[in-house]
């Protein structure tokens, strides 16, 4: 179609653009595959290994301690309370018995003592889920051949007692509580820390500082743009030597006379690593506020001004909630990368071992990423199993806490109309 | 340069004016005085600092980076420039409305109520629900919202966006209304409402118009300013007068020469 010899001016290379264009389509949605592809194979690893066949022995079997044929599992709580009075040596039972009366504990506590005390399973072999499914026969062969009085079990290795029980160097009674706990008190400390002082600081650097382009609020703002790349094993090394050693009394709790009886912790509290973690993701929510302050629009700021308001009843009435969904992502972004931190926590001195929860943050700690480590770290094959489970209590944590942020911050936005 | 008859009351006087961005002066010795319950509009084409002007009458050009003010501005006898002068205080009793409505994203009544609480109202709520009301009635706009005040001001069509900041703007009962082009951003229907309003609210407040469109000038001012850039791209004013003798015998020819539509 020759119309006004327009055509003249340009190749006719529309073919080729389109081409391009394709082109560019199915790379993106490879780019999108690869990414999916990626995380099912670490969902399925990490299930692979959360549940399989464990050959395992008992020192009481279950079986010997049914009464007139009703299993263990399903007995009423005085009969396992006679059964354990039974069982259990007598130095062990007054022990328990002073603690409280055995009849006035309830069905689970009971039931629990009497797996870790009296029937005390042991687990000599593990096998992973693919394992479990395509070679079944050859595990059965080999438990016979090796292990000619266990039982072969499909065990699940997420189980709600591994939700209850604390830390155990037998793998068979280990739990994440105090890891939980420890990072549900290490979170709250981080956000309570850093939450305040991040979106403080955007605000004085968006609203007050801004109109003054000095020299030290350039410095101040390429440090912050600088320090959210800082390696995590360097606030790490900050966090040791200033909440750990140097303000030691202050974060065991010294100061305030609440050291807990027979404390071993010093300055490795969980307040030492919730301030750590506060400065490593201070610079995120800095950086995250700025930039939802920065999307206010300036006509709110004028109307506000103009119908005779301070800067600060601007702020607070007008800046800070319009952008307090944009501050709220960015926490939420932080907060997860707070839960998942190890590197720093170590430095700080996480706990490798403890059983106590922590009661308050003075305690010293241990969190889900560390205990995960620490279970990849032994040599035996079996604590595998629990950092694959403990890895699926960190992902539905991380899930949870997250969502639970997104529905504060959407019905925030939503009342903002 | 010439000034109307001085013998209306003066609510707000520039003198000697001069606006400064960093080194570019952006307007260049104005001499304004604005009569009290008038409308006075400004005219003059794109970048010649009609808007500059209009917020040097309330402070409001301090929330750019890098002004500086020169000259004085009166008001009540006192300069609105001396450093014992609040601009806080200036802005409650100069409001302004921009160009595009920028109503809250909160409901209707907030909207209004929100200026009066902040400036710290004495009143109770029955108090502030009629004071609410007054203002929604003097903006014309009472009748169209009444039945959902608590409903978001954004969701009002654009000309009651303007109206609502109009009323957003008189419920903290200002003397003078600075408006900076109220109506560019909305259609013929809504900016006539808005022009008859404009009339309607002059017979209590001081009003203060800059608009591009010289028809509107001509509708709802007594008097217009008509201002031009020198050959340093400063702001002067060339010609003040009443809007009658501006648009029908202007005494400058640049005046006249833009009033036809020879430029601009």
């Amino acid at each position: 179609m020759k119309t006004n010899g327009a055509e003249d001016l340009f190749q006719p290379n529309l073919p080729r653009r389109h081409r391009i264009g394709r082109w560019g389509l199915i790379l993106f949605q490879i780019s999108t595959l690869v990414g999916i592809v990626v995380l099912t194979a670490l969902v399925l690893n990490v299930l692979n290994r959360t549940f399989g066949y464990v050959a395992m022995t008992y020192q009481v079997p279950p079986e010997a301690l049914s009464i007139n044929g009703i299993p263990v599992e399903r007995l009423h709580p005085l009969d396992l309370a006679y059964l354990l009075r039974q069982h259990l040596p007598p130095d062990l039972l007054a022990r328990l018995e002073s603690e409280g009366p055995l009849e006035q504990r309830d069905r689970r506590e009971l039931l629990d003592l009497l797996t870790t005390k009296v029937m005390r399973p042991k687990v000599l072999e593990t096998w992973t889920l693919a394992q479990s499914i395509f070679c079944r026969q050859a595990i059965q062969t080999r438990v016979e051949r090796l292990y000619p009085d266990a039982r072969l079990v499909f065990r699940s290795w997420l189980t709600p007692e591994f939700l209850t029980r604390p830390q155990s160097s037998r793998p068979e009674f280990a739990g994440v509580r105090t890891a939980v706990l420890g990072s549900l008190w290490v979170v709250a400390i981080t956000i309570a820390f850093a939450f305040p002082i991040g979106v403080g600081t955007a605000i004085y650097l968006e609203e007050y500082a801004k109109g003054k382009d000095t020299w030290v609020n350039r410095i101040i703002q390429t440090n912050i743009n600088n320090l959210a790349g800082v390696p995590s094993i360097i606030y790490g090394i900050l966090g040791l030597a200033i909440f750990v050693r140097a303000l030691a009394p202050l974060t065991s709790g010294a100061i305030f006379g609440l050291v807990p009886e027979g404390a071993t912790a010093n300055g490795r509290t969980i307040l030492s690593a919730g301030l750590t973690l506060g400065l490593l993701i201070l610079p995120i929510i800095i950086i995250n506020s700025q930039e939802a302050i920065r999307a206010v629009p300036k006509s709110l700021r004028l109307a506000s001004y103009a119908l005779g308001a301070t800067q600060w009843q601007t702020i607070w009435h007008h800046v800070l909630p319009s952008a307090m969904p944009g501050i709220l992502t960015g926490t939420i972004l932080a907060m997860s990368r707070a839960i998942g931190e190890t590197a720093p926590l170590i430095v700080v001195g996480a706990s490798t071992f403890i059983t106590v929860d922590p009661t308050g943050p003075f305690s010293k700690f241990t969190t889900l990423p560390i205990q995960i480590y620490q279970w990849t770290a032994r040599p035996q094959d079996v604590f595998r199993h629990l950092a694959a489970a403990a890895i699926i209590v960190l992902l539905v944590m991380l899930l949870a806490l997250n969502a639970t942020a997104i529905i504060l911050r959407n019905r925030y936005a939503k009342r903002r109309g | 340069m010439t000034h109307p008859p001085g013998s209306e009351p003066i609510a707000i006087e520039a003198r000697h004016l001069s606006v400064y961005y960093g080194d570019f002066r952006a307007i260049e010795d104005i001499n304004l005085p604005i009569y009290r319950n008038k409308v006075t509009a400004i005219i003059g084409p794109s970048g010649c600092g009609k808007s500059t002007l209009l917020r040097s009458f309330n402070r409001m050009n301090e929330l750019m980076p890098n002004v500086r003010t020169e000259g004085q501005v009166l008001y009540h006898g006192k300069n609105i420039y001396d450093p014992d002068v609040d601009p806080v205080e200036v802005r409650r009793r100069i409001g302004m409305v921009f160009q595009k409505p920028n109503p809250f994203p909160k409901s209707i009544y907030e909207n209004v109520a929100w200026g009066l609480r902040i400036n710290g109202f004495k009143g109770s709520k029955a108090d502030m629900d009629a004071w609410v009301e007054e203002a929604l009635r003097a903006a014309a706009l009472w009748d169209e919202v009444k039945d959902k005040l608590h409903q978001s001001g954004l969701s009002l069509s654009g000309g009651q966006q303007q109206r609502l900041c109009i009323a957003r703007a008189i419920a903290v009962r200002p003397e003078i209304i600075l408006m900076d082009e109220p109506t560019s951003a909305l259609d013929p229907i809504a900016t006539l409402r808005i022009e008859d309003l404009i009339r309607e609210l002059a017979e209590h407040y001081t009003i203060l118009i800059v608009t591009h469109n010289m028809q509107q000038a001509g509708r709802v001012s007594d008097y217009t300013a008509f201002m031009l850039m020198n050959e340093r791209r400063a702001g002067i004013l060339v010609e003040y007068d009443e809007t009658r003798v501006i648009f029908t015998n202007p005494k400058d020819k640049r005046t006249e020469a833009y009033i036809t539509g020879r430029f601009g």
